[in-house]
């Protein structure tokens, strides 16, 4: 075992939470994330192999939540799959080994900042981060967006008052402070 | 002062009182009143002065179209300029002050312009400040900006912050009056997505202002009613306090929501404005009409105002200029004024109609066929003059006018995309055209509907037509019975003979300046706009373009729609600059990219540079250094003599896999990568398809179909925008997958002759790190510290012993510390972007400077690197003739003859003993620095044949900072050139 001790996206030894009324922030460093893309001639393939790992095919603007392994869509053959970080730290190798010559798997963990974006107020805050349709959007709809010029994706979850936002994790700081802002502004 | 002109009944709080000052004077209010009517209600009617001749001015209207009542609204940092007293809302501790006056409102030394106003007609400073010619923007300019101002600015940042935030709904309703509550409460009960936005704080639009019935009750309880039930609907969302400011693309509408104006200050953490982009499937124009004034000789005096306003401050304020009104009108209109007045006790000293079948009343005189041709009176209105019909003329005590010229539908929301209105002769007025904007319909008013129980029809049937449009069934509401009076209206502009009658109040724009423009030929209206300036103001015109226009017709013997009107543009009314900006301001102006060793640097007082969006490490100063260059200097010297670390994790990494990615590199780099073997990296240089380097880096083969390639920081998004460009589109039938890893790992130059030594310490020791067992440009997955999964390239940008070592981005900021720890027994030394700055530039190492758009491989020194045995991007075009040109520029280094010179960057280089110009021009230094390992200045740059001109002295050249002195060509390598230290 090594001894790196690992700090979040934000800079702490913990995730950050910040709860504005009804609305709760919380950092989420516990998910190990890796892209999935099926090589050419193999996309059938690939596919099998990815609802047996998640249970089915995210079509686009789509998210399916399943335990341990979850995914969304995120282009033309092409998407991400998450599960947790303390079970999965070495989710891309897991996946390789499943998927094999089928797909081209890249560990994507650390590109990104997870937030979690949870309360009753959740709608009113998303409408002043980005132009996603926060209040057709659905339980397992995910979509990619801007808040703030930052390329982010946002999955809404189960129960529905509860968004996931990924973002760049180098622009974490800047992100919360976006969200945080929304947050007093809105609730 | 008691609030001598406050009436009976209205929508204000009576209960609550609220104190407010006006130019240091305190006075009182109640909540519900706009700053203008709490003014009036205390008996205060000049509350201005004018922009160009300083004449005493007071509220024209009551709404946002005002051009006169405009005030300095707070103190502080927070002082507004410009702000309509007749919006502003009232709150307790209001303060408020004229502007644009010296030194009092009641006593304006400045109002001497209006003596000499017959100087100071359209296009005067055109005619006048004509010589000498550098006087205008030093002399004449200032003091003209200096005496014709509007208010003053604070110069201290905002305090406020403001917001943005986007919209959807399948119908967006502008405007909250009759029409548009109908067409709110239409589309609302058959379910559909509904914005309802109104700039008022108070929903309902005139049906607050008038006294007719709607159904059993008053006009206002109607309204509150439609807008309680509306607000109870889920699919509603009604907003308050919001103007829709422009109607933009594909259905898309910018609105101002002002959250925290009508407070003191905001509430914590609350923005003051929010910028809402409405995506629109459909929208109804339900902005209501503006009433028009009739141009007569000195019609500006405070007191003076729009009939309508008067009801509207009399009925929803219980507020009046005057206890006694004379009214001026060419329409109906006039006589309702006349009526809600005297009904609620205010004395009506006439009602003067152009019309000779005016209608008569039992309560108060009318003078059919009469006109008012002139008024009377100091800083306000006292009397005016009345003609009869027989020409005969009187004076007539009042300490008010209501005007009405009719009403002008507010069309600007349907003019946005170059739309243009047409002439309705049975108002006589623009009303809106054929739908220049896509999705959008028009009710009430401001279709040309101008009854209330028209609005209502008008507003429930076109919502019942917008939502056919989506395929959603609706069926208009049972409306009230309400009011529905035809419109009876003579046309009427301007008093015959009236001269210096006022158009424009915000501009100063008379009827003789719009005769003068004619005169002179500024007949189409654009001209005349711009030319008289009518319309140019805050106001955007929207009392006085009617009437320009109106007059310039008369003029040039054309119909009034054939005069036209202007361009309407957003935004509808004035707004502020924060809330274009919304959160990104200061700090926030843009995202900032931090590197996984930041936290770190800052703990070892690095001092950061902006790269891009990142922040990078620029240096670290030690107790005791004074200047950037000894820390520089000692970082420079301490990683070639031991050991230094810097963070490189900027660089962009594309992860590049497929049983074609090798293929794919061949192609976008214009060397040859197809039989790099396992566990190897290469540099490339990648080529625009033009032949021009574009950028370069190293790309390192971790599996036969697996490549990690880096790019240079500031490309790192244009590269992996140009390389899915060639994999979508150039080459769609090849295997290769691409995605960005630039965050995803913390990646760390270690160079100098310890770093192996120090690696090793870190690396697990089943890793051989000899330069046997990893040699130069080797590559490898590793694991470091006991099992963490890693990378490490042999790479050297410092011309050093090298290697670069990348762990999962989380635990960067651990691995740098252990490698601080580490190293401490060779010195180890953190170094910033100067220091491998100026190692590169040591080593002849392109990088931004030298890779700037204009250079070619040839250029760089690597034309022999465009393979010839494949086919890549740019390779084809890079062969053409005016790039291959003999005396082709080359990089080369320089250093100074006299080692006390500098080589600047950005420096010419002359042949000696050539003139200097451009014709002359041998190159340039692009990148330059101190050697501290030499000892003096050095520079790389691009010379003409350079490469074979090695040992000439020639001149560097820069007339703008005075240098000229001779260097030296060498080569560009100036520390170990025969690259013994990196392979070592």
């Amino acid at each position: 075992m090594h001894d790196l001790a690992p700090i979040t996206a934000l800079g702490g030894t913990t995730p950050r939470v910040d709860t504005v009324g009804t609305v709760t922030l919380t950092e989420k460093p516990d998910i190990a994330l890796a892209s999935v893309a099926a090589r050419m001639g193999h996309e059938d393939a690939c596919r099998a192999h990815l609802k047996n790992v998640i249970g089915a095919v995210p079509a686009p603007g789509k998210t399916q939540l399943h335990d341990p392994e979850a995914g969304f869509w995120m282009g033309p053959d092409l998407w991400m799959v998450g599960a947790p970080f303390e079970t999965h730290e070495d989710l891309a190798d897991q996946l390789k080994a499943r998927f094999g010559q089928t797909a081209s798997i890249t560990e994507q963990t650390d590109a990104w900042v997870v937030f979690d974006l949870r309360g009753e107020s959740m709608e009113d805050v998303v409408e002043r981060l980005c132009a996603v349709d926060i209040r057709v959007m659905k339980t397992g709809d995910g979509t990619r967006t801007v808040i703030d010029h930052l390329g982010c994706f946002m999955l809404r979850r189960d129960p529905s008052d509860w968004v996931r936002i990924l973002g760049p994790r180098s622009s974490a700081g800047s992100l919360h402070h976006a969200i945080l802002t929304a947050m007093h502004s809105a609730v | 002062m008691s609030q001598q002109n406050r009436l009976d009944g209205g929508l204000i709080g009576r209960e609550k009182g609220l104190n407010f000052t006006f130019d240091g004077k305190r006075y009182s209010g109640h909540p519900g009143d706009t700053l203008a009517s709490a003014l009036l209600a205390n008996g205060v009617r000049l509350m201005g002065r004018s922009f160009k001749y300083h004449r005493p001015r007071g509220p024209l209207t009551a709404g946002s179209e005002e051009p006169n009542a405009i005030v300095e609204l707070r103190t502080g940092a927070r002082q507004e300029p410009n702000t309509r007293a007749t919006t502003a809302e009232l709150y307790e501790g209001l303060e408020a002050k004229s502007q644009n006056r010296w030194p009092s409102l009641a006593f304006d030394a400045m109002a001497i312009n209006d003596r000499l106003s017959p100087f100071l007609t359209a296009g005067f400073y055109y005619k006048t400040f004509m010589w000498p010619a550098a006087f205008w923007e030093k002399v004449y300019e200032p003091i003209i900006r200096r005496a014709a101002g509007l208010g003053s600015i604070s110069f201290e940042p905002d305090p406020d912050s403001y917001d943005r935030g986007s919209l959807h709904c399948d119908l967006l309703i502008i405007g909250a009056g009759p029409a548009g509550l109908a067409a709110a409460l239409t589309a609302g009960r058959a379910g559909a997505r509904v914005i309802l936005a109104d700039e008022d704080f108070v929903l309902g639009g005139r049906l607050n202002a008038e006294t007719f019935e709607v159904g059993q009750g008053s006009g206002a309880d109607w309204a509150a009613q439609a807008v309680a039930e509306l607000a109870s609907m889920d699919n509603v969302r009604v907003m308050s306090r919001t103007t829709i400011m422009g109607a933009f693309d594909h259905g898309v509408y910018g609105a101002v929501e002002r959250v925290s104006d009508h407070l003191s200050v905001p509430a914590p953490g609350k923005p003051r404005q929010v910028l809402w982009r409405i995506y629109s499937k459909r929208a109804i124009v339900a902005g209501g009409a503006t009433e028009r004034p009739i141009a007569f000789e000195n019609n500006d005096r405070p007191g003076i105002m729009l009939a309508s306003a008067l009801r509207t401050y009399a009925n929803r304020f219980a507020a009046t200029p005057a206890r006694k009104v004379a009214v001026f009108t060419n329409n109906d209109d006039g006589h309702r004024t006349a009526a809600d007045l005297h009904a609620k006790g205010v004395r009506i000293a006439a009602v003067v109609d152009v019309r000779e079948d005016a209608p008569q009343s039992d309560d108060y005189r009318v003078i059919a066929g009469g006109n008012i041709s002139n008024s009377r009176g100091r800083l306000a209105v006292d009397a005016v003059t009345v003609s009869r019909p027989d020409g005969t003329t009187f004076q007539l005590d009042c300490g008010a006018v209501a005007v009405s010229g009719g009403w002008n539908p507010n069309v600007h929301m349907t003019c946005h995309q170059r739309g243009r209105p047409r002439w309705n002769e049975a108002i006589a007025a623009f009303v809106p055209d054929v739908m220049g904007v896509p999705g959008q319909r028009v009710a009430g008013a401001a279709a040309g509907h101008m009854s209330t129980r028209g609005a209502l029809e008008c507003g429930a049937a076109e919502a019942v037509a917008a939502l056919d449009d989506l395929g959603i069934t609706a069926t208009a509401v049972d409306l009230p019975e309400a009011e529905d009076s035809p419109v009876n209206i003579t046309p009427y502009w301007t008093v015959p003979g009236a001269t210096r009658a006022w158009l424009d109040q915000q501009n100063d724009v008379t009827v003789k300046d719009v005769k003068l423009a004619h005169q002179e030929n500024f007949t189409s209206v654009e001209h005349l706009k711009r030319y008289t300036t009518l319309g140019m103001a805050t106001d955007q015109g929207k009392t006085s373009n009617m009437g320009g226009l109106a007059i310039m017709a008369e003029l040039t013997g054309k119909p009034i729609p054939e005069v036209g009107t202007t361009i309407f543009r957003p935004p509808y009314t004035p707004t502020a600059m924060g809330v274009f900006a919304g959160r990104s301001r200061d700090q926030e102006f843009r995202p900032t990219r931090k590197t996984p060793s930041h936290k770190w640097a800052e703990e070892q007082g690095a001092v950061f540079v902006e790269v891009g969006m990142w922040l990078r490490a620029q240096w670290f100063p030690k107790a005791g250094e004074t200047h950037w260059r000894e820390s520089v200097d000692r970082e420079v010297l301490q990683t070639r003599k031991s050991v230094g670390v810097c963070d490189v994790t900027t660089l962009g990494k594309v992860d590049v896999q497929g049983t074609d990615a090798a293929e794919f590199l061949n192609k976008i780099y214009c060397n040859g990568f197809a039989k790099l073997a396992v566990g190897k990296t290469r540099y490339g240089l990648m080529l625009r398809e033009d032949g021009i380097a574009m950028d370069d880096g190293t790309a390192g083969r971790l599996a036969e179909d697996h490549f990690v390639v880096t790019t240079t920081t500031a490309n790192a998004v244009p590269v992996y925008r140009h390389m899915e460009f060639v994999r979508q589109c150039l080459y769609p039938d090849m295997d290769v997958q691409l995605i960005s890893t630039t965050e995803a790992w913390a990646q760390y130059a270690v160079a100098g002759p310890n770093s192996r030594a120090l690696l090793q310490k870190i690396v697990d020791p089943e890793f051989d790190l000899s330069n046997e067992g990893f040699p130069f440009m080797a590559c490898a997955n590793i694991t470091v510290c006991g099992g963490l999964r890693a990378r490490l390239f042999r790479i050297s940008f410092s011309g050093e012993l090298a290697f670069e070592i990348a762990v999962p981005t989380r635990y960067g900021d651990a691995l740098m510390r252990k490698i601080m720890e580490a190293g401490a027994e060779f010195d180890v030394v953190p170094y910033g972007t100067e220091a491998l700055g100026v190692m590169r530039i040591e080593k002849g190492h392109a990088a931004g400077n030298e890779l700037n758009g204009t250079t070619t491989a040839l250029n760089l020194g690597m034309g022999r690197m465009v393979s010839k045995n494949k086919d890549s991007i740019g390779s084809t075009l890079s062969e053409r003739e005016g790039l291959k040109e003999d005396d082709a520029l080359k990089l080369v280094g320089f250093k100074p003859v006299d080692p006390a010179n500098t080589v600047p960057a950005g420096a010419h280089l002359m042949t000696k003993g050539s003139p200097v110009d451009a014709a002359h021009d041998q190159g340039y230094v692009t990148s330059a620095c101190y050697s501290p390992n030499l000892g003096f200045a050095i520079g790389i740059g691009f010379l003409k044949s350079g490469d074979a001109r090695i040992g000439e002295v020639i001149r560097l050249v820069s007339p703008l900072t005075g240098v000229d002195h001779e260097v030296e060509v060498v080569s560009a390598h100036f520390v170990d050139p025969e690259g013994e230290r990196l392979r070592a």
